[in-house]
């Protein structure tokens, strides 16, 4: 392994200078349970690793009129052990607490999960569900972009050199609004997605005001399954409609075949994913 | 617990003390294999192949040789040439010369991940980025990876130089490196007379031992070409004994001490790191430890042999079985040996059968060497001819226990390899399973929508060896007993062999302190495999206690001046017959015994112990939209002979069914068409975690095994044999399908549901 210099900058600012300076040969460190892991199987060669955990705005959980906002290296648990944050999103929690073990949750954080930009991440499909917009400080300042133009592909996400992420940003909805997540493993933990899917649903009046579905493990990034998703808006969520939209999903899963699972098995738990996650979702507004 | 024999006054047999060792280890102050730190240590490191089939045209490591803290490279021209010498038992055989090519490639490498060179550095940094910089010049040959792609017609040859032996015949380039066959009867008539022939066959994956701690190797060579090595192993002798081998040195050159393992499985038997540190030692004149990580372990160790299958069985219109049929094809991955006579011993040993012929058939593949894994090629057998009794029942409406115990093996039925069993118990497991609270009670076969159960059952059997053991033993003067043994302690055997002496001399099991020693402080000991240590370590241990018994007769005889046949021994106490004033504890005769302090010793040589059998009964629920399986139930139901330390015993029956619960499902050697394995990690290599497994309920029968004085049976390996098949038929127990591949995963169980619609 080739030996590299460690920083812990306080400030936004300092760190931007960092990545600056060492461009590609830098990553950040988050709860590092993916960087240390990579780097030790050589994935990458590094001069620099970055902990963002001692800068402020990384680290919070803050709760705005409109919006839940996560910093990109708040650890798993933080969110599941916050009632409020269990009652408004579950959705998210689903994720949260999949996520590797209790000792992996106490370290991994979404923004980790989202940057290393698995196509298989248990938190990205959430993240997509709930509309987050991504928080991104760089030399030439922040910017936002909504999370699903995260991913580019395996492993590759869209921030440019010298650039991190600070925090995600979730809207609360007015209305009766659930989601929820669900992946599929042949074992029953330590493992990793060979299919998933989240949806999210708002109600009003009996019918889906808005609703998302995204899908993991099927495609070089996390799918946002906008055409699937837009089947159900305007209608009620019926058995038939649902399946509808279940089976929409299943046409866009574009998967590989590969240890994990075949292509046909992909798309097939794909469609019964998406019914099961959004009936859960429902159970989960009450409709 | 079901017992057939009288309830003997044990005092310390079928107790459940803390083991020995169980302190250190849960402290973990225990050492294993990689904890070993020696002054001047260097670490090593090896460049694997990245090809599963290659010739090695040219290495250059002169780069390498030229980093700073780097001390020694080496390749196989710094080891001894060997000539093709058969050697060895049935567990450890093969030839010297494929032993050390497989330590380190000579003129081919035969499988990804196949040593080529070493380096010896100051840390393992140093040596990982070394080995980087050693050059090698490959001609990249088609690998084959199966049974069928190895036995195919113009199939490339793994051993052009050497001669296989296919039914006596000497044949040379092929990759079946033996063809063996036995016969008992006439097939052609029973199969003629036959009211019904059922025939299946399986295709096996190979499947990895998965013991926690991944190998490592330390050596030191002296001035004086002694080579001391510490390595974490099932054998320490057999460690010597390949050491020696592979370096050109006499065994007395060699010794081998051994540290903690961290599981085997059979896997721990073979030599890999240790000649490589040994000769890096040499050249730099300082302690050398080389390690594995995980991916080393997946792509270099001894797996189990996957391969292909086929039973035939004939019944008559009574349902009792008048031929059986079997041609079995394993994978000995690179170097021959995939245990295809355990394959034969084991395919039809559950049942009475009068006719029967067997094809077995060792296949050279592109895979690494494979090693023993619990009751070797015993697993991969059974599922085909449990499979096909299953289906036997189906047709038939058999009970499936009724039909077993029709067709049973029991004393004096002759086998397929010719001897007759002794006293075995598998008529007592089959009715233990008859008799058990799960096997009577009910499943709901359609719990809720989507969701079916299924239940299955299906025996097994492993022969258990005997051989070599020895045991020394030493009366302290506080009147407790030092043990020293050589078999490597990987199932609580420190505990099952204390407890041996520790009966005989009637004191606890905590007064006779176990420990492991090296090879150059016990007599000559065989591996701890083949269920062999608590029977036939034990025995020694019985008998070197029934020795110092006799010693300490003695030492009283003269203390006491009177003849030692007035003399009695019981309890920690000796006294004389007679004279009820003359009477000495443990902790008295040891104190200053005339003629010198209280030793003994004694060492065995031993046949089989006489087989274990296993009764496994499976429930699954299963998810027909993902196809996902859970085991919601699962009772293992066991010949053990004699528990000594029962909690062990069941610990072994539950980690047999873990194991082979894991090949039932998911576990496999995912590789792509170059051989090269995909999921060579704990990821990915989807081994059960204990949210995948039920409490497994475990029934210990007792039948004692006639060879040994407390009736011991191996009790390690039968348990991994019934689960594959007990899956399997639990399946088209809930699904109507017959998966006959492993692992019966979900994408094919759902693919199989589609199917068959």
């Amino acid at each position: 392994m080739h030996p590299f210099n460690y920083y812990a900058p306080e400030t936004i600012e300092e760190a931007t200078e960092i990545l600056k300076k060492y461009g590609d040969r830098a990553k950040c460190l988050a709860g590092g349970t993916d960087v240390l892991v990579q780097a030790r199987g050589e994935k990458f060669e590094l001069d620099a690793i970055v902990d963002v955990k001692k800068i402020p705005q990384l680290t919070k959980l803050e709760w705005t009129d409109s919006h839940l906002i996560i910093g990109a290296a708040t650890p798993c648990h933080v969110l599941y052990e916050d009632p409020k944050v269990c009652e408004v999103f579950p959705g998210i929690i689903d994720s949260a607490f999949l996520i590797g073990g209790i000792q992996i949750q106490s370290r991994a954080s979404l923004g980790g999960n989202l940057c290393n930009a698995s196509p298989s991440a248990d938190a990205i499909c959430s993240l997509i569900v709930h509309e987050t917009t991504c928080e991104i400080a760089g030399p030439k300042g922040t910017r936002e972009i909504p999370v699903e133009d995260m991913c580019t592909g395996p492993g590759k996400n869209a921030l440019e050199s010298g650039e991190f992420l600070v925090s995600l940003k979730m809207p609360l909805k007015k209305g009766k609004f659930s989601a929820s997540y669900e992946r599929f493993i042949p074992r029953n933990e330590m493992d990793i997605a060979v299919a998933a899917v989240a949806s999210s649903l708002e109600l009003s009046n009996g019918k889906v005001s808005s609703c998302r579905v995204a899908l993991a493990a099927v495609g070089p990034t996390p799918i946002f399954a906008k055409e699937a998703s837009e089947l159900l808006v305007g209608k009620e969520p019926t058995d038939e409609n649902i399946k509808k939209v279940s089976e929409k999903a299943k046409d866009i899963a574009s998967p590989i075949a590969d240890m994990r699972g075949t292509v046909e098995h992909r798309k097939d738990l794909i469609e019964v994913l998406t019914r099961r996650t959004i009936s859960k979702a429902l159970e989960r507004v009450g409709g | 617990m079901v017992s057939t024999s009288e309830n003997k006054n044990y005092k310390v047999i079928g107790t459940r003390p803390i083991r020995h060792d169980g302190y250190d280890k849960v402290t973990g102050r225990a050492q294993y294999g990689a904890d070993i730190k020696l002054p001047g240590m260097l670490i090593g490191a090896v460049l694997r192949s990245p090809y599963a089939h290659a010739k090695i045209k040219s290495i250059d490591t002169s780069e390498a040789e030229k980093m700073d803290g780097v001390f020694a490279v080496m390749t196989s021209k710094d080891l001894p040439r060997l000539g093709d010498v058969v050697r060895g038992n049935s567990e450890e055989s093969g030839s010297e010369k494929h032993l050390s090519e497989n330590v380190m490639a000579f003129d081919k490498v035969l499988y990804k991940g196949h040593v080529v060179a070493g380096v010896a550095a100051k840390d393992q940094n140093t040596a990982f980025e070394a080995v980087k910089k050693i050059k090698v010049d490959y001609e990249v040959l088609k690998p084959v990876i199966n049974v069928d792609q190895a036995m195919a017609k113009d199939a490339p040859i793994l051993h052009e130089d050497y001669t296989g032996d296919h039914l006596g015949k000497k044949v040379k380039n092929s990759n079946v490196a033996a063809h063996a066959r036995h016969e008992v009867g006439d097939i052609d008539d029973g199969f003629k007379k036959s009211d019904l022939v059922v025939e299946k066959e399986v295709d096996m994956q190979t499947v990895h031992q998965g013991y926690i701690e991944p190998h490592s190797g330390t050596a030191v060579w002296d001035e004086e070409d002694r080579v001391k090595v510490w390595t974490s192993t099932q054998g320490s002798f057999s460690v010597r004994d390949s050491v020696s081998k592979v370096l050109d040195l006499d065994v007395s050159r060699v010794k081998v001490t051994p540290m903690e393992i961290g599981g085997g499985f059979g896997g721990k038997i073979p030599i890999y790191l240790e000649p490589i540190a040994a000769v890096l030692s040499k050249k730099t004149r300082r302690p050398v430890k080389a390690m594995m990580s995980r991916t080393d372990v997946f792509d270099a160790t001894g797996p189990g042999p996957g391969g292909k299958v086929k039973v035939k069985i004939g019944i008559d219109s009574e349902g009792k079985i008048l031929a059986a049929y079997a041609d079995i094809r394993l994978e000995a991955g690179a170097y021959p040996e995939a245990f295809i006579e355990a394959a034969a011993k084991c395919v039809f040993s559950c049942y009475d059968v009068p006719s029967m012929k067997i094809d077995a058939y060792d296949v050279l593949v592109n895979k690494p060497s494979s090693a023993p894994y619990r009751a070797p090629a015993s697993p991969q057998v059974a599922f085909a001819t449990e499979t096909v009794v299953d289906e036997i029942c189906e047709i038939k409406g058999y009970d499936p226990i009724d039909f077993r115990l029709m067709n049973v093996a029991e004393k004096g039925t002759r086998t397929a390899l010719g001897p007759k069993y002794r006293t075995i118990g598998l008529k007592e497991c089959l009715e233990a399973a008859k008799n058990s609270n799960h096997w009577k009670s009910t499943l709901d076969s359609n719990p809720s929508p989507g969701k079916k159960r299924g239940r299955g059952i299906a025996s097994g059997y492993w022969f258990n060896i005997g051989f070599k053991s020895s045991v020394n033993l030493s009366l302290n003067p506080d009147g407790k007993v030092a043990l020293t043994e050589g078999s490597t302690d990987i199932g609580g055997s420190r505990a099952s062999i204390a407890m041996q002496a520790a009966e005989v001399l009637g004191i606890a099991a905590e007064d006779v302190r176990p420990s492991v020693v090296d090879t150059d402080s016990i007599g000559i000991t065989d591996v701890t495999g083949g269920s062999r240590t608590t029977y036939a370590t034990g025995y020694a241990a019985y008998n070197a206690a029934h020795k110092l018994i006799e010693e300490i007769i003695e030492k009283a005889a003269i203390k006491w001046d009177i003849s030692e046949d007035q003399i009695e021994y019981s309890d920690g106490i000796v006294k004389s017959k007679t004279d009820s004033e003359l009477k000495m504890t443990l902790k008295e005769i040891a104190d200053d015994p005339p003629g010198g302090p209280i030793v003994s010793s004694a060492s065995v040589d031993l046949e089989e112990a006489g087989g274990g059998f296993a009764v496994h009964i499976a429930d699954l629920e299963i998810d027909e939209e993902t196809g996902k399986t859970d085991v919601i139930n699962y009772t293992a139901i066991q010949d053990v002979g004699k528990a000594i330390h029962p909690s062990y015993v069941e610990g072994q029956m539950q980690g047999g069914a873990a194991q082979g619960i894991g090949w039932a499902l998911n576990e496999e050697y995912f590789m792509n068409e170059d051989g090269v394995m995909l999921n060579s990690s704990y990821l990915d290599y989807r081994m059960p975690i204990a949210l995948d497994l039920p409490m497994i309920d475990t029934i210990m029968v007792e039948v004692p095994s006639e060879e040994h004085p407390y009736g011991v049976r191996g009790v390690g390996e039968p348990p991994i044999v019934p689960p594959v098949p007990a899956i399997g038929n639990a399946i088209n127990d809930a699904l109507g399908l017959r998966l006959l591949s492993t692992p019966m995963k979900p994408s094919r169980i759902t693919e199989a549901l589609k199917r068959k619609k």
